[in-house]
C-alpha cells in the first residue's frame, strides 16, 4: 500500500511505463523495437544533460563528449581490441562512472565562465574528444574504432542482434536513472543547482559551494551518458569517433529543449519523440510522398527524401517551438516562469498592489509605483 | 544557534583593520578600521557612494581586500570565499533583493539551510532513510523561520510573486537559516515608508533578543538607525568620517557636512 502511495504523485509516468513495456509484445516489426530501444539510450542522455542545462543552468553544447567516453570505456574494455573481455554489468557502471569522472575534469576549466563563453569551451571539448579517439589508433583503434564488442549476457542468456533485451534492460535503467535523478532534484543539492541557475552571487553568500557544485552537475551529467554509451555500443557491436560528432550534441539539446528543460519527464519525451521522429517517421513521410507523387503524376514529390532534411527540418522545427512554445512541449514550472517573464512584467502592477493591501503590509517597490 | 565560533577576549565580533578595496585608479574603501562587539547592533551609515557596500563586500567574502585584515570571532578570515564565509557564521541580505525568483518560498529558506545539511550526493541518489529524516527536519525549521518573519502559509508561493516588502521579509529568512553569529543587513529599509521602517527597526531589536545576533546594518538615512543602532560609523568617500553613538555622531559637523555639503554649515 505504501508504495502505491508513493506512486500517486507519478501516476502519468508510470501509466505510460506499463505501456512501453508491453510494446514490443504488440508490435512485432524488429525494426521498430531496434529503434525504441536506440531512442531510449537518447533518452539516457537527455536526462543527463538535462541536469547540467536545466538544472544547473550551464548550457554545454559538447555533451557528446561524454557519450563518446563511455561508449569507448565499455568498448575497450571488452572486445578483441585489448583482448579484454571484462563482464557487461559491472562495466556499465564503470562506464558511467568514467564518463562521471571526465565530466568534473572537462567541467573545471569552465567554472569561471558563463553563458556563451561557456557554451563556446563546451563546444570545443565535443569537438575535441572524438578527435583524440581518432588520433590514436594503437590505442583506440583510430578511424575504424573497435569492433566485435562483447554482448551482454544475463543469467547465462547471450543478448544477440534481436532488439527486445537491449530495449528491457534500456527500460531499467532508465527507470533506475529517472528514481536517482529525482531524488537529487529534491535534495540539498537540486536546490543548490537551481540556486546557482537563478543567482551565483547570492547562493554563494548562502554558504553553496559554487565550484563543488556545478562540478557536481558535470559529473552527475556526465554519468547517465555513460550508461547510455555502453549500452548503445554493446548492441551495436562497433564503435567509431564519427558517431559522436557534433550533430550528436546539438541533437541531445534539441531533445531536451523540445521535451522542457528541467522537466525530467518532459526530456524523456523529448527524446523519445525526436529520435521517432527521424529514424521512423522522416522514412515513413518519404515513403508516403512517393506513392503520393507517384499516383498523382507529381514529380518532385517522388524524388524527395526527407531523411537527407533532417536538419533543415529541425532547424524549421526549433524555430516554430522558440516562437509558439520556447518553454518546450511539457515545461517544468519555474522555466515557465523564466520564459514568460518578459510577458508577465508587462502585466500591470495593480496585481502587486492587491498582493500587498491583502496581507496589510508593505509598500509597493519604488520602480513600480 | 551554535555555530562553533569564538568570542575574541575583547568581547569583538568582528575586527576589520586598515581595509582597502581599490577597483584600478578608484579606491573605493580607503583603510577603514571597523570593529562590531558581540551582540552589537552597528550601523555603517553615509551618502551615496560612500563605499558602504563594497565594504560589506568585503566582509562577505565577495571582494578580497586590496590591504587589510578581518578577523571574526578571533579567527582570520581576509580572502575566504563567500561560502565558507557564510557557513562560518556571516549571513547577509542585499541592498537590491536578490531572493531566488523563480523558487518557492520555502527552498529559499531551505538554500540558506545548505551548509547545514550533511546530505552527500551517494546517500542521495540511493535514498537513505536519513536524508530523508534531515530532509523533514529542514522544512520544520525553514516554516518556522518563515513564521518567525511573518511569512506563515506563503511557503509554496514563488519569491517572485511576494511583494516587495515581503521580499525583504523572505531574505532575512534565509539568511538566519545560515544561522549567523553576525547578521549583515544592506540598506533593509530602503523603499519602506517611515511607520515601516521603524518596524523593521524593532524586529532587528528582537533579532538580538531572541536569537543572540550581532547586527551590522548598513543605511543611508540617518535618521532610520538612530533608534536602533547602539553605535554608528560614518563613511564618506571610502573614509571612515566619524564613528561614535547614535546622539554624538547627528552633531558631528564632519557628519553634518558630508550629507548636507559645507553650505549648510554657514
Amino acid at each position: 500500500m505504501r508504495i502505491l502511495r508513493r506512486l500517486t504523485p507519478y501516476r502519468t509516468p508510470v501509466i505510460i511505463l506499463v505501456l512501453f513495456l508491453c510494446f514490443p509484445l504488440i508490435d512485432h516489426n524488429a525494426g521498430h523495437v531496434n529503434a525504441a530501444a536506440d531512442a531510449a539510450v537518447f533518452v539516457l542522455l537527455a536526462l543527463g544533460l538535462n541536469i547540467v542545462v536545466g538544472f544547473a543552468g550551464l548550457l554545454d553544447l559538447g555533451y557528446a563528449a561524454f557519450f563518446a567516453i563511455g561508449s569507448y570505456t565499455y568498448a575497450l574494455a571488452a572486445s578483441p581490441f585489448y583482448g579484454l573481455h571484462l563482464p557487461f554489468w559491472p562495466m556499465l557502471l564503470v562506464a558511467a562512472i568514467v564518463a562521471g569522472v571526465f565530466g568534473a575534469l572537462l567541467g573545471a576549466p569552465t567554472l569561471r565562465l558563463r553563458g556563451d563563453y561557456l557554451a563556446i569551451v563546451t563546444l570545443g571539448f565535443g569537438e575535441i574528444v572524438p578527435t583524440v579517439f581518432l588520433n590514436l589508433p594503437k590505442y583506440t583503434g583510430g578511424t575504424n574504432g573497435v569492433v566485435g564488442i562483447d554482448k551482454p549476457t544475463v543469467f547465462g542468456y547471450q543478448f544477440g542482434f534481436n532488439p527486445t533485451p537491449y530495449y528491457y534492460t534500456l527500460i531499467v535503467i532508465i527507470v533506475l536513472s529517472v528514481i536517482g535523478i529525482l531524488r537529487l532534484r529534491d535534495s540539498r543539492l537540486g536546490r543548490a543547482w537551481l540556486a546557482v541557475r537563478e543567482d551565483e552571487i547570492a547562493a554563494a553568500s548562502m554558504g553553496i559551494d559554487l565550484t563543488a557544485t556545478k562540478l557536481l552537475a558535470f559529473s552527475f551529467g556526465a554519468f547517465f551518458s555513460g550508461f547510455g554509451g555502453a549500452l548503445y555500443v554493446a548492441k551495436l557491436g562497433i564503435v567509431s569517433p564519427d558517431q559522436f560528432n557534433f550533430t550528436v550534441s546539438f541533437t541531445i539539446l534539441a531533445m531536451v529543449v523540445l521535451g522542457g528543460m528541467g522537466n525530467v519527464f518532459g526530456v524523456i519525451a523529448g527524446a523519445a519523440i525526436l529520435y521517432e521522429f527521424q529514424t521512423l517517421f522522416l522514412n515513413d513521410l518519404t515513403q508516403w510522398s512517393h506513392s503520393l507523387g507517384q499516383s498523382l503524376g507529381i514529380r518532385v514529390l517522388t524524388t524527395i527524401n526527407f531523411v537527407d532534411l533532417k536538419f533543415l527540418l529541425y532547424g524549421l522545427g526549433l524555430v516554430l517551438l522558440m516562437l509558439l512554445r520556447p518553454e518546450g512541449l511539457f515545461p517544468e514550472r519555474r522555466i515557465r516562469a523564466i520564459v514568460t517573464e518578459t510577458v508577465a512584467a508587462e502585466v500591470p502592477v495593480v496585481g502587486t498592489a492587491a498582493v500587498a493591501d491583502s496581507h496589510g503590509a508593505d509598500t509597493t517597490p519604488p520602480g513600480a509605483a | 544557534m551554535s555555530t562553533g565560533t569564538v568570542v575574541s577576549p575583547g568581547g569583538l565580533l568582528l575586527d576589520a583593520r586598515g581595509i582597502t578595496k581599490a577597483f584600478g585608479g578608484l579606491v573605493a574603501v580607503n583603510r577603514v578600521d571597523f570593529t562590531v562587539p558581540s551582540e552589537g547592533i552597528v550601523s555603517l551609515i553615509g551618502p551615496n557612494g560612500a563605499g558602504k557596500t563594497t565594504f560589506f563586500n568585503v566582509i562577505a567574502g565577495l571582494y578580497r581586500p586590496s590591504a587589510g585584515r578581518i578577523t571574526f570571532g578571533g579567527r582570520d578570515i581576509t580572502g575566504l570565499k563567500p561560502h565558507t564565509i557564510a557557513r562560518l557564521g556571516i549571513a547577509r541580505t542585499f541592498q537590491s533583493i536578490r531572493v531566488f525568483a523563480n523558487m518557492s518560498v520555502l527552498e529559499n529558506v531551505l538554500i540558506g539551510m545548505h551548509g547545514h545539511l550533511t546530505a552527500d550526493p551517494l546517500r542521495i541518489v540511493l535514498g537513505s532513510p536519513a536524508v530523508a529524516a534531515e530532509e523533514t527536519q529542514a522544512h520544520k525549521e525553514a516554516r518556522e523561520l518563515l513564521i518567525f518573519v511573518g511569512l506563515k502559509d506563503r511557503d509554496g508561493e514563488m519569491a517572485k510573486n511576494l511583494a516587495y516588502g515581503d521580499q525583504r521579509r523572505l531574505e532575512i529568512a534565509r539568511a538566519l537559516a545560515v544561522r549567523p553569529r553576525l547578521l549583515l543587513l544592506d540598506e533593509p529599509a530602503a523603499g519602506m515608508n517611515p511607520e515601516e521602517a521603524r518596524r523593521l527597526m524593532e524586529f532587528i531589536r528582537r533579532l538580538r533578543k531572541e536569537l543572540r545576533l550581532t547586527v551590522l546594518l548598513i543605511e543611508h538615512q540617518m535618521r532610520v538607525v538612530m533608534g536602533v543602532a547602539d553605535w554608528v560609523t560614518v563613511l564618506d568617500h571610502g573614509e571612515k568620517i566619524a564613528e561614535g553613538a547614535p546622539e554624538e555622531i547627528v552633531r558631528n559637523p564632519r557628519v553634518v557636512e558630508a550629507y548636507l555639503g559645507k553650505e549648510a554649515l554657514a
